[in-house]
């Protein structure tokens, strides 16, 4: 379970607060929400990037609020991927358990079986530079991934890409979602890929946070 | 009629632009007339007997090597300290501080704010401060109890080396590196600011997320960026310190095979009226300097703006 309480996090004029919302263990959470409402914002609070002015966080029981974001085991992927410029893609999927000090091995099985879940065996020796925007997004959540985290956070993943790339992606993250049982929480604007992928729907409205559908409910009004 | 203003339009705007090109060309080019015409002068002032002759002076050998070295030394130290100032600089003034500081009180993000553009503009002192001024500092702070103490730690840690003709920082070869130093820190502070402010932070923050502690991010993720910066710092701070002479001239002195650099051979040879030396041994500066700044752009050469490629 994924609880955010009473969290409340002040950026110059801009202000949310007191959001509360629980996740439950790996349900597909959406968080929708109208540009400029927050949602980076909280995402990247949840990660461990920002600074909040009060309240609580909780992963599985651990409470998570000032815990370094190198900690908190949440894989992270930006909007725009972030890949490293400089690191070739299997080293770059590598990265977390790299720095987390896993075995040569380990980390090549790793890098392998994500590899070819997510279709990108034949980009591993390629440098980011010169990847589809497809191809980044599929690198950015492999690396994302490749250390177990309890949650994954996704920034508008599918945003910048062409329709085919989408419903294919899309269809990937449903399978990747199952086969990791990793919970995740994912911000889009598109309400059909919200309903699609999500079993959990929350919309950021006015610097709150209300559910807005459960699967398991039948309640899935994402308008 | 009213076809033909839109033409007149045109070709107006057209004049327009060719003098405004040919305004900006004029100016570009008086500059580089003029520096080719100093060049031009030089070379047919100075003679190959003339340079040959000085390059058989065991003295002018040994500037053209204690420069090199010396050189070579102070660049590496500026780097030394120019890659961690460079980058504690960017990311103070990065997007990500902003965020963190947004949590904090309007007088702390001030207070902040001051701290930053305070260190910022002492950075730049010995790049605005006249050369002779850095030096006489120099020499004045190694006259305080510290520095003599330092001076004379020094002499006794080059005496046991067994370098005995090195005793101490103030008039010996320690001098002319800290005096290079000085100086072209402060160009490589700036280089090396510039590169990172041009390198996006995300890549570093989303490292943090994946496990990374900063020291981790910043030597896997922002340093490996960085490259480019780094050579045209080195390379900035080398050609800055073999141009160095006000500093070296206050602070380590002239003396003849012991602290005489490129710089002051020209300087002790016009002051004894040899003008052919003074010119030859000036040649011998720009020939290293044209050298150094030729492999330092092959280096770089397919870097873009944005991967902090500053020469």
């Amino acid at each position: 379970m994924i609880s955010v309480q009473q969290l409340l996090l002040r950026q110059g004029d801009f202000e949310l607060s007191q959001i509360s919302f629980e996740i439950p263990l790996n349900s597909y959470a959406i968080l929708m929400g109208a540009t400029g409402s927050g949602k980076t914002t909280l995402l990247e609070s949840i990660c461990g990037l920002r600074t909040i002015s009060g309240g609580k966080i909780w992963i599985d029981g651990d409470e998570i609020t000032r815990t370094p974001p190198a900690q908190r085991q949440i894989g992270y992927v930006p909007q725009d991927s972030s890949l490293f410029p400089t690191m070739k893609v299997h080293r770059q999927i590598a990265f977390g358990m790299e720095v987390r000090g896993f075995s040569q091995a380990e980390r090549s099985q790793r890098v392998e079986e994500l590899a070819s879940s997510l279709d990108i065996t034949e980009i591993l020796d390629r440098y980011p530079r010169g990847l589809s925007g497809g191809e980044r997004q599929r690198v950015a959540l492999a690396r994302a991934l490749s250390f177990r985290p309890r949650l994954l956070c996704l920034d508008e993943p599918l945003s910048a890409l062409d329709d085919g790339t989408r419903s294919n992606l899309t269809r990937l993250l449903k399978k990747i979602q199952q086969s990791e049982s990793v919970t995740v929480l994912h911000i889009t604007h598109n309400v059909e890929e919200g309903i699609e992928l999500g079993t959990v729907h929350f919309r950021l409205d006015k610097g709150q946070v209300r559910s807005v559908g459960c699967e398991d409910s039948g309640d899935k009004n994402t308008a | 009629m009213s076809k033909n203003k839109p033409k007149s339009i045109r070709q107006a705007r057209t004049q327009w632009d060719g003098l405004f090109w040919t305004t900006m060309s004029v100016f570009g080019v008086f500059y580089l007339a003029l520096i080719i015409a100093m060049l031009v002068a030089d070379f047919q002032f100075a003679n190959w007997s003339d340079m040959s002759s000085l390059l058989a002076d065991e003295r002018v050998r040994f500037s053209i090597w204690l420069s090199l070295i010396s050189c070579t030394i102070a660049a590496i130290l500026s780097l030394w300290v120019a890659i961690p100032t460079g980058f504690l600089l960017a990311r103070l003034g990065s997007e990500s501080m902003t965020q963190r500081l947004g949590q904090q009180s309007p007088g702390c993000r001030r207070l902040f704010n001051w701290a930053r553009y305070f260190i910022d503009t002492l950075l730049d002192i010995p790049i605005v401060l006249p050369p002779l001024v850095v030096g006489i500092s120099l020499l004045v702070l190694f006259q305080t109890p510290a520095g003599r103490w330092l001076d004379q730690r020094t002499g006794e840690l080059f005496a046991s080396l067994g370098y005995t003709g090195i005793r101490g920082i103030t008039y010996e070869i320690p001098a002319v590196i800290l005096a290079q130093f000085t100086v072209a820190a402060a160009f490589a502070v700036r280089t090396m600011r510039n590169t990172f402010e041009q390198i996006d932070d995300r890549p570093e923050r989303v490292a943090l997320t994946l496990g990374a502690s900063h020291y981790q991010a910043f030597s896997m993720v922002a340093l490996p960026q960085a490259w480019r910066g780094i050579v045209a710092a080195f390379t900035l701070a080398w050609a800055r310190s073999l141009g160095e002479f006000g500093p070296i001239l206050i602070f380590a002195g002239t003396a003849r095979m012991k602290t005489e650099v490129l710089s002051t051979t020209v300087y002790l040879n016009f002051q004894f009226g040899n003008l052919r030396g003074a010119v030859s041994a000036s040649l011998i500066l720009v020939t290293l300097a044209i050298v150094v700044l030729i492999l330092t752009r092959l280096l770089t050469l397919g870097g873009s703006s944005k991967k902090g490629v500053i020469v």
